[in-house]
């Protein structure tokens, strides 16, 4: 039960959403980008977000775009993760929607929606930060392609009234090896104490984390201590975890020690996986 | 037997597979009026001042109801306000009430309130609420009205109450004793988590009466208390319970029917609902007890246990409603299903700033059993005995005497021995505790035993009330709620198999109002089968007697050549000359137009016989009718290096006296387990340094979901209960008693270290692991 | 405006209703349309209680709102009519209280209309969006097992 009240609108150009949130702007008002809309819903209910416009985009084709396009992946901010899942565009991707959330949650969360999401996991975003994707962003001034390590620290960083459209892939990622894992407090349900993924690029194992800190981030102080060659196992991992760039949460899920001990299994995990089982 | 045994489909099953089924929300009419909390940000906080100006403002705000001006309430204490007054002492207590024409105006209205606070210390576990010079949590402790003068509450402390078991000699005890041992273990406060949020409505008419409707385990529990509280006329007060989606004991506490009365009386009368939102749910309605507990035990050099020493710290919270009999409760069973001649136990119910607490499904035994049982096996270990050899020796049986001194007999007390031996067999105990895989995974197996008696009021009463149709069908009454537990088919199936009839024949009422249906106490404690069950007994031969009666003139013999089966009253030899219910049950005709009889309508009632309260000093008395035992195994694959695992296999055999429905009694055994894996491997509240709860959401408050489950296997011993209905003992509860310590012990094993805190979080094992590290 | 006219197409049937754009489709459901089937467990898209098809596929109706269902085909438990995964479950005993049974079943209806061949797996991924707190899930399983077996032995 959301305590507020909206406007609705379902603009079917991304020029029509572009002025409808200019316009709302200049009145006064709060408009809100809405695909899923789940955490506007449920945030919304407890007072921890609130809009006065509802900018529903799922009718605008761009946003929708699910296609192999020459050497590129094109995935549209508001196709459901079920729906990234399903069409397995990028096996990494298809494997990091399907831990987010549940099954059925996930025919309403879409791409975009948990990237930009306040709730700071965030996971979806994590194949695209290690695949070097793009960001199709629009916004008054026009059509903006930006890197994501560019446009994504921490948070997506979007002006106002700037809307994410699509995410572009080069295919090339998308057959590399690759290791994802989510570790929860117990079992097999819940917020991640760490999610991992990884890929295995030619110069070496890219790796992005989420749960860990306030935000997610793909760390090249980590990726250079996971790499350094010649280094014995252990000596890499210290390295990799020396490289995490802020503070590691202690929160209901687990403490930060706890945390570390978990991250620290998870890398020695994947790069054995990922070289090979052969640890040097 | 003819029904009795077989797995008749619950009669309300196609309602609740078509959504037909209907629950207290379901329930809308236009004029309703809806109310809507403010609660406490704080743990335990002097409010400062409320400002309710915004929301007196809101157009469609019909009230706003402050505390200040309402009698205290509580069960054994009268402690509580029931919206705060001057100071908070939990987080999610009502401070504000607001009533609205809708639910959204409610909740904006609600949310324009403003409440300022100003924090004081917390006292934020129950070892904290006894030391010596604790912030007391209720200043006032002696000045409370209170029910209980057998286990009173000791002013200027935090101690609502203490129950003492003095049994045998210590002294003698522990010098008996070749090997003793002694652990402390605790558990933090957890929720019930019912699907169906709790939900209350109520409206007061001009003359008087006061309806409620409210999904509860107690709706004559709460008729009287409205009563006592408020000075209403009982027979003015109807409470309706419809069907209720689950409770697990939190449902049996009264808290929201008092607040949509008080909500109701506030607007003249005018139907007011109540619902929880989930995160009120979990904050402001009554929770799952916590424990913190020391247990000394120590055995002879052949592994006879010879004395136990326990001491129960139980965190009732901040008000001690339904904890103080939580308290008494975990007294009279402390030790666990042993036989064991010297017993002290001290068991304390503590005030503390955390939610406070109602029955949890098992009754303070499932939190009893994880501290016994954990040291069980360190006994086992430190007498070097195998820990299944350790209990079966040490088992309770007819002879022995309980910790209140009550003697048991063939009849009062299941099997344990045998529940043990099938234990035994089913998790492969001979293969080995442990098994390694290799170096990082192992299997291991835990086991545990538990017991429980119900410590119900000793004259909790439970009535039938059977009517017929013209056509010969009977409809049943009682007073037992359907929160999910089948009983109500059950009844039917006992009333079947004493009239010999087709059990399709027989219509149960499930819903409950306290007007028309006939009283039963509460539905709590598994009594519902065994007390409802010999009510309908009863009500059965009544009915049998009218029938036959009846079936006497209209076939000119003698009574007791009579007999009835097949919904027909006919003669004991000559099977097919008879009557039909149908040509009865209404009255009979005569072929000339005279009639005789009139609707047959039949009743039965019970009451617990032989029950006394305990004494102050030693405990002894009688808490309850009889013991139900069972025995546990859990199997689990372990990751040493992660300290990961999964539940493979989860067993119990239950002494159940008697199977009365199969599946439905596997389906009970099987869903009490997995609660009890749930709080034992996942469930607690988080609470920060200021005693808030962090985890108010099912998201972050998880119960185990279908890919968690384990394989179970649920078997049954039957050693009748000699004067239960065909036998059976109380089951509902049983399948959960000792599973939290079955999965401690075999993690213990697993882990290698002794693992004394709930829930069996990985980080939690990861820590023991650490801290035991040279 | 923030109040608007809808037409919903809910169980085969075009009902008019007057909604708040905040409404959740969940609400709507049980406030205006009188359909009580559908639970709130959360209104948090935690608990599954409120699950219903729409376009055939599972939804929480406490994550949507009404009006982004326009031109949708809705079905929620009053639109089931003694289906094979109904008569499942009253068979399996995978129920107790009731109230996760709606969402339950709507789930598994989606679930076996869309994956007939559905593995373990996938059973498992798809009913970890619902929560039962009464049975051991054993029971559900029992049932979801065997209208998966059933239709398979049809084909």
């Amino acid at each position: 039960m959301i305590p507020f009240d909206f406007d609705y609108f379902r603009p079917k150009t991304l020029q029509e959403a572009l002025q409808i949130f200019r316009e709302q702007m200049a009145m006064g008002k709060k408009p809100y980008y809405f695909s899923g809309g789940t955490e506007l819903i449920t945030l919304g209910r407890v007072q921890l977000a609130k809009a006065d416009a509802v900018i529903d985009l799922k009718k605008i084709n761009e946003v929708r775009a699910c296609r192999i396009d020459g050497d590129h992946i094109v995935l549209g901010s508001c196709l459901a993760l079920t729906e990234v899942e399903e069409s397995n565009l990028f096996p990494l991707l298809t494997k990091t929607a399907s831990e987010i959330a549940d099954h059925t949650s996930r025919n309403k969360i879409t791409l975009g929606g948990n990237i930009r999401g306040g709730i700071h996991y965030r996971e979806a975003v994590l194949p695209f930060l290690l695949a070097d994707s793009t960001a199709v962003i629009v916004s008054a001034k026009g059509v903006t392609f930006k890197k994501m390590s560019e446009v994504f620290q921490g948070s997506l960083r979007l002006e106002n009234d700037e809307l994410l459209v699509q995410l572009i892939t080069e295919r090339k990622w998308a057959s590399l090896p690759f290791v994802h894992v989510k570790r929860r407090r117990q079992w097999e349900t819940g917020y991640p104490l760490v999610t991992v993924a990884a890929l295995m690029s030619d110069n070496g194992i890219r790796v992005a984390v989420s749960g860990l800190c306030a935000f997610p981030f793909r760390s090249e102080k980590m990726e250079n201590g996971l790499n350094s060659k010649g280094t014995g196992i252990e000596e890499r991992i210290k390295m990799a975890l020396d490289g995490i760039p802020a503070t590691v949460l202690s929160d209901v899920e687990g403490s930060a020690e706890y945390r570390m001990f978990v991250l620290g299994n998870v890398l020695r995990d994947l790069v054995s996986e990922l070289e090979g089982g052969i640890v040097v | 037997m003819r029904t009795v045994g077989s797995s008749v489909v619950r009669k309300e099953a196609w309602q609740k597979v078509t959504g037909t089924a209907k629950y207290t929300d379901d329930y809308a009419f236009a004029g309703l009026l809806h109310a809507k909390m403010v609660v406490s940000t704080m743990a335990h906080a002097i409010i400062t001042s409320i400002d309710t100006t915004e929301a007196e403002k809101i157009p469609g705000v019909r009230a706003v109801l402050l505390g200040g001006s309402y009698p205290l309430v509580g069960e054994a204490i009268r402690d509580r306000p029931p919206i705060a007054v001057g100071k908070v002492r939990y987080h999610g207590e009502p401070v504000a009430l607001v009533v609205a024409d809708s639910p959204v105006l409610a909740k904006k209205a609600a949310n324009s309130i403003q409440v300022l606070y100003e924090p004081l210390p917390v006292v934020n576990s129950a070892t904290q609420a006894f030391e010596a010079g604790a912030t007391l949590v209720h200043e006032k402790l002696g000045e409370y009205k209170r029910d209980n003068e057998i286990h009173p509450p000791i002013p200027g402390t935090n101690i609502a109450s203490h129950v003492k078991i003095r049994k045998g000699d210590m002294e003698k005890g522990w010098q008996e004793c070749d090997s003793v041992v002694e652990a402390s273990v605790s558990l933090s406060i957890s929720d019930h988590a019912a699907m169906e949020t709790r939900c209350s409505i109520a409206e007061i008419g001009p003359d008087g009466k006061i309806k409620i409707t409210t999904s509860s385990q107690a709706p004559f529990m709460v008729k009287r208390l409205i009563s006592q509280y408020f000075g209403e006329d009982m027979g003015k007060i109807v409470v309706e319970t419809p069907l209720v989606g689950g409770a697990f004991g939190g449902k049996a506490a009264v808290q929201l029917e008092i607040l949509v009365y008080l909500a109701s009386k506030a607007v003249g009368g005018r139907p007011v609902k109540l619902r929880n939102e989930r995160e009120e749910d979990i904050l402001t309605s009554p929770c799952h007890i916590g424990l913190d507990a020391t247990v000394k035990l120590g055995s002879d050099r052949h592994g006879k246990i010879k004395a136990a020493n326990i001491r129960f710290l139980w965190d009732g919270g901040a008000y001690s409603d339904k904890a103080v009999d939580l308290t008494r409760a975990g007294a009279a069973d402390c030790t666990g299903p042993y036989a064991i001649d010297n017993v002290w136990c001290d068991s304390y119910c503590m005030y503390t700033n955390h939610p406070y607490a109602s029955p949890f499904r098992g009754f303070s035994h499932s939190e009893l059993s994880f501290a016994i049982e954990r040291t069980m096996d360190l006994l086992a270990e430190k007498v070097g005995m195998d820990p299944l050899t350790f209990r079966k020796i040490n088992a309770i049986m007819p002879g022995n005497t309980t910790p209140t001194r009550v003697l048991l007999n063939n009849s009062n007390v299941g099997n344990l021995p045998k529940c043990i031996e099938r234990v035994h067999e089913l998790i492969q105990w001979d293969e080995g505790e442990m098994i390694a895989l290799d170096e990082r995974f192992v299997r291991a197996k835990g086991i545990s035993c538990s017991w429980k008696t119900s410590t119900i009021d000793p004259d909790a009463p439970s009535g039938v009330i059977l009517t017929f149709n013209p056509d010969g069908t009977i409809n049943l009454m009682s007073g037992v709620i359907e929160i999910g537990t089948g009983t109500k088919t059950v009844l039917a199936q006992l009333l079947a198999e004493r009239l010999n009839m087709d059990v399709n024949n027989i219509y149960v009422k499930m819903d409950v109002d306290t007007q028309t249906t006939p009283e039963h106490w509460k539905t709590v404690a598994s009594r519902g089968t065994f007390m409802a069950g010999k009510a309908v007994l009863q009500a059965a031969e009544d009915v049998i007697r009218q029938l036959k009666a009846i079936a006497s003139c209209v076939l000119r013999a003698p009574i007791e050549d009579l007999d009835v089966a097949d919904s027909r009253v006919f003669f004991r030899d000559d099977p097919g000359n008879g009557v039909h219910f149908k040509e009865i049950a209404y009255g009979y005709q005569y072929p000339n137009g005279n009639s005789i009889g009139g609707q047959i309508i039949g009743h039965g009632h019970y009451i617990l016989r032989g029950l006394t309260h305990m004494n102050p000093e030693t405990g002894e008395g009688r808490p309850g009718p009889e013991w139900t035992v069972t025995a546990h195994g859990i199997e689990v694959l372990f990751d040493r290096r992660d300290c990961t695992y999964k539940v493979l296999k989860a067993i119990t055999v239950v002494d159940i006296g008697k199977v009365l429905n199969d599946k439905a009694a596997r389906g009970q055994v099987m869903g009490a387990m997995s609660l009890g894996l749930s709080f034992a491997g996942r469930e607690t509240f988080v609470f920060d340094s200021l005693g808030r709860v962090r985890n108010p959401q099912l998201r972050t408050y998880r119960p185990l979901h279908y890919s968690e489950a384990p394989e179970y296997m649920v078997e049954f011993v039957e050693t009748p209960q000699i004067d239960a209905p065909y036998g059976a003992r109380g089951v509902g509860e049983h399948g959960l008693l000792g599973i939290p310590a079955a999965l401690a012990n075999a993690l213990s094993t697993a882990a290698g270290v002794s693992l004394q805190k709930l829930p069996l979080v990985p980080e939690m094992i990861w820590k023991a692991k650490e801290h035991v590290r040279p | 405006m923030k109040v608007h006219q809808l037409e919903l197409r809910i169980n085969n049937e075009k009902r008019m209703v007057v909604v708040r754009s905040a409404d959740t489709l969940l609400a709507v459901l049980r406030r205006n349309l009188g359909l009580t089937g559908a639970k709130p467990g959360c209104l948090n898209g935690d608990c599954g209680a409120c699950t219903i098809n729409v376009d055939r596929l599972p939804m929480k109706s406490c994550l949507m709102l009404a009006i982004e269902c326009e031109g949708k085909e809705i079905t929620t438990i009053e639109g089931m009519h003694n289906t094979p995964m109904q008569q499942a479950f009253v068979e399996h005993f995978a129920f107790q209280c009731g109230y996760c049974t709606s969402g339950f079943i709507m789930n598994a209806h989606s679930l076996i209309h869309n994956r007939p061949n559905a593995d373990n797996q996938m059973m498992k991924e798809w009913l970890d969006s619902n929560i039962c707190r009464c049975t051991g899930y054993e029971e559900i399983e029992r049932a979801v097992k065997d209208v998966l077996r059933k239709n398979s032995q049809i084909q």
